[in-house]
Formats: C-alpha cells, structure tokens, sequence
C-alpha cells in the first residue's frame, strides 16, 4: 500500500510520515501529493495570525476545543515558528500551549519551521494543508509566525483569516498601517480581561469603519448635525464586513461566539462566489510559486557555478550593475 | 534541497517543575540546526508518544529530574514502539544514578546524561545515532 493510500484509509503514523516528506519536497512526497489532489478542496481552511504574544496558539487550542465540543469536526492544526536565519534550527513552542488537545483521535497538530521564508508561512505549508484536506480534516487552522505587519502569505491560503490582537500591543496608528490589519475576516481582541481592551477595540472598530464605511452617521461638526451616508450602503448584502470578538482564550470566554463568525464567514463566502475566488486565487498563487521555482532551479542548472561567481565578482567591484549581471546570467543560462 | 533536518521532540516527564535543563537543550539543539518541538512541563508518557507520532521525529529527548525514570522511561519506549516508531532515538537526561545507566541502554534508550553532561557530545551523539 502506498502511503497515500494510507492516509486516505486514515493512518496517523503514515500520515505524519507523508507531512515530512512533502515538508521536505522529496520526491516521494510530491508523487503523493499529485495522488491526493483530487481528493483535496473540501476542508474549510482557517488562519491565524497576529503579533507574537498576542495568544495565538492559546486561541488555537480553544476554537479547536470549541470545534470537537459544537460539531464534531475533525481539526488538524498547523503551527508555524520561525527558523533561525543563523543555524537553520528552530524551537517550535505552539504545542505547549494546546496541550488539552491531547488524546482526541480527530485532532492532529503538526509543528513546522519556517525554513528561510518570509510571509509568516512556510514554503511547503500550503502543500501540508493539502495533505490534512485529503485526509478528510474538516477544518485546517493554520497558525502563522508571530507576525508583525508584512507576513500575510495567509491571506493567500485560507477561505477565512482570523487576526489576533491584545491591548497594550500597538496604538491606532499601527492599525492604520497597510498590512496585517487589511487581510482580516475576522477580528479578534484576545486577553479581554486586561486594562485597555476599550481602547484597542475602538482603534480596530475606526480601522474598520474608514476601510469599509457601511452605515449612515450622524456628526456633530463644530456644534453643527451633519449626516454622513456611506457609499457603499447600497451594495450592503454583497459586503462583509469583519466583525470583532473578545476572547479570553485562558479561560475559553468568546470562543464560542469566535467560532459563529469564523463559519458565518465561510457561509458568506459560499453564498457570495468568494469561495470559488478564494480557490481559485489560491491555487493560482500556488502555480506560479511552483513556475518561478522550478524555473530558478533549471536555470541554476543550466549555469555553471563559476560563470555565476564570476558575475558576482564583477558587480562587488561596480564592474556591472546587479541589472546587468542579472542580464547576462540569464541568457547564458538560455543557451 | 538542504539535507534533511533532523527533529527532535523535548519534553519534560513526570511531575517536577524544573525545565530549565530541558530549555538549554531545546536551545543547545536549535544552534545546532535541528527542529525542536519543545512541549513543556508535566507530560504523560501517553502524550508524548502522540507528540512523536503526530510530529514524526527522529529523537525524543527526556529531561527527568524526580527519579522516576525508571518508570517513565521504558513506557515511553514501549508506547512509541506500539505506534510504530521504533526507529525514534531516545536521549535521557537528568538526575540519573549510575547503576541506571545500563538497564537503561538495555531497553533501547540511546543516550544518558547527568548534571554537567557537555551540549557539544549531545549533539554529536545524537547526529551519529540518527545517521546510524
């Protein structure tokens, strides 16, 4: 039997052999992954991301709870920490924190270092997600690095992206950056327990409502009523707009309530087309991922490692701009 | 691709709550470029077998203080030996006495280290055990 067929029969041991091989790219692992692509596309897939110390893995653990308790859904959890850019290694931590997920048969973490990426994602976790989806996982929560403004790769992969904050982590000028705060679906004001949760609720609720002015308002401007309607009013029933839930993920409080917006979002997505666009998006960014790498590994190939030194050599000493080396390197690499 | 990283599981058996030997290993470990899945304190051996198993790693490295090793460590081996993980190297560490150390290898265990034990022999052995 293979180990793809294994999985599909629903065998732990060779399913968390396969999540290695297809993490390291074998060959093995890509044969599997072409064998279980068409069982792929059923699992809702969810992110989580936010800053680090903002209680992501402890949410995590929670909605995860949360799922096996309200509808039975088989979970597996996909808990990304970054590598060193030193040695390579890494302390992947998220585990501690989901330790009452242990001795559920329906719920399967797995661990992984971000090997060198960038976007708070691995390079092979879209492909893992695939594995976990084929193995009949109803949902897929995808637990981003600890990410700062940037690392929204998660965007890209999940149907709905959960972003975590806690008071005290940032004024309403880090909520006006471009970045993280943009690719919510779902927000989430976590440790509502501690002082200032007000504050960081109302800097988000602003965020929101300058992004996506949905409802009519009244002003007073200088002693004056003015009434403000927004554009989009009209197209209300085709517009989502992301809606902010406290949490303790301590103790559990708003877990549930998290949990209603997360699958109201996938029922919007559903009714709305989005899901298909999600999809289809997705998989549009996956192959042009796996164009521009099988395209830089035939071009190392083709190039002789010294014709590359040498290139490198002439643009440390200002010989040739980086442009040109790049010029010349690649129609070598053509011939 | 890179050669393959070598994953090693650290958890902290038994009831004690000393881990700061187990977070220099995890640390130790990380310098030396492997993954470690650090899982904190107080772990049944039932729930690190499944760690083991849901993470596939190449070696377990126990961190026992109380002096229940002898009980905790030939569960642990049996139970990863149950799900198919025979191939898993074990490395112990901790408050071990001497006359332990042997019926210890005899159940499987790879490695034993006391108080003092150099990170640089850690690691070296267990880079030549996964690679044996």
């Amino acid at each position: 039997m293979t180990l793809s067929q294994a999985i599909l029969n629903g065998e732990r041991l060779a399913l968390a052999r396969l999540l290695t091989q297809v993490e390291n790219d074998t060959p093995q692992g890509r044969a599997a992954l072409i064998e279980l692509f068409p069982h792929t596309g059923k699992a809702h897939l969810v992110g989580v991301t936010g800053s680090p110390g903002a209680g992501k893995s402890s949410l995590v653990n929670q909605l995860a709870l949360q799922y096996r308790k309200s509808q039975e859904k088989r979970v597996a959890i996909i808990a990304v920490d970054p590598s060193s850019p030193f040695t390579g290694g890494a302390v992947l931590g998220d585990r501690v924190r989901m330790r009452d997920l242990f001795g559920d048969p329906n719920i399967f973490i797995r661990s992984m270092a971000s090997r060198g990426s960038l976007g708070g994602l691995a390079q092979t976790t879209a492909n893992l997600v695939q594995v976990f989806d084929a193995a009949g996982f109803d949902v897929v929560i995808v637990e981003t690095v600890g990410a700062g403004q940037s690392e929204v790769d998660i965007v890209r992969l999940a149907h709905t992206t959960v972003v975590v904050e806690a008071p005290g982590l940032g004024d309403d000028i880090q909520a006006l950056k471009a970045g993280i705060m943009e690719i919510a679906d779902v927000l989430v004001v976590n440790k509502a327990d501690r002082p200032g949760v007000e504050n960081t609720e109302k800097a988000l609720k602003s965020m929101l409502e300058l992004s996506r002015p949905t409802t009519k308002r009244t002003l007073k401007h200088h002693g004056t009523e003015m009434t403000v309607f927004a554009p989009q009013e009209k197209a209300e029933d085709g517009v989502w707009t992301p809606p902010i839930q406290r949490t303790i993920a301590f103790d559990g409080t708003g877990v549930p309530e998290l949990l209603e917006a997360i699958e109201r979002h996938a029922d919007y997505l559903r009714q709305s087309g989005g899901w298909q666009r999600r999809e289809r998006a997705r998989l549009d960014v996956e192959l042009q991922t796996l164009i521009r790498a099988e395209l830089l590994t035939r071009f190392r190939e083709a190039l002789s490692a010294q014709a590359y030194e040498k290139a490198l050599e002439d643009v440390v000493e200002r010989k040739m701009s980086p442009w040109q080396a790049a010029q010349t390197l690649l129609k070598e690499g053509a011939r | 691709m890179t050669d393959k990283k070598i994953r090693v599981l650290v958890a902290k058996p038994g009831l004690d709550g000393h881990d700061r030997g187990a977070k220099v290993i995890a640390r130790a470990l990380r310098d030396a470029g492997m993954e470690v899945i650090y899982t904190g304190l107080r772990q049944t051996p039932e729930m690190i077998a499944e760690a083991a198993l849901q993470e596939d790693v190449d070696v377990v490295g126990l961190s026992v203080l109380s002096g229940a090793h002898m009980a905790l460590a030939p569960r642990i081996v049996e139970l990863l030996r149950a799900n198919g993980q025979a191939d898993v190297k074990i490395f112990l560490g901790g408050i071990i006495p001497d006359e332990d150390w042997a019926r210890l290898k005899e159940i499987g265990v790879s490695g034993v280290y006391g108080p003092g034990a150099n990170t640089e022999d850690i690691i070296r052995d267990i880079k030549a055990a996964v690679a044996g």
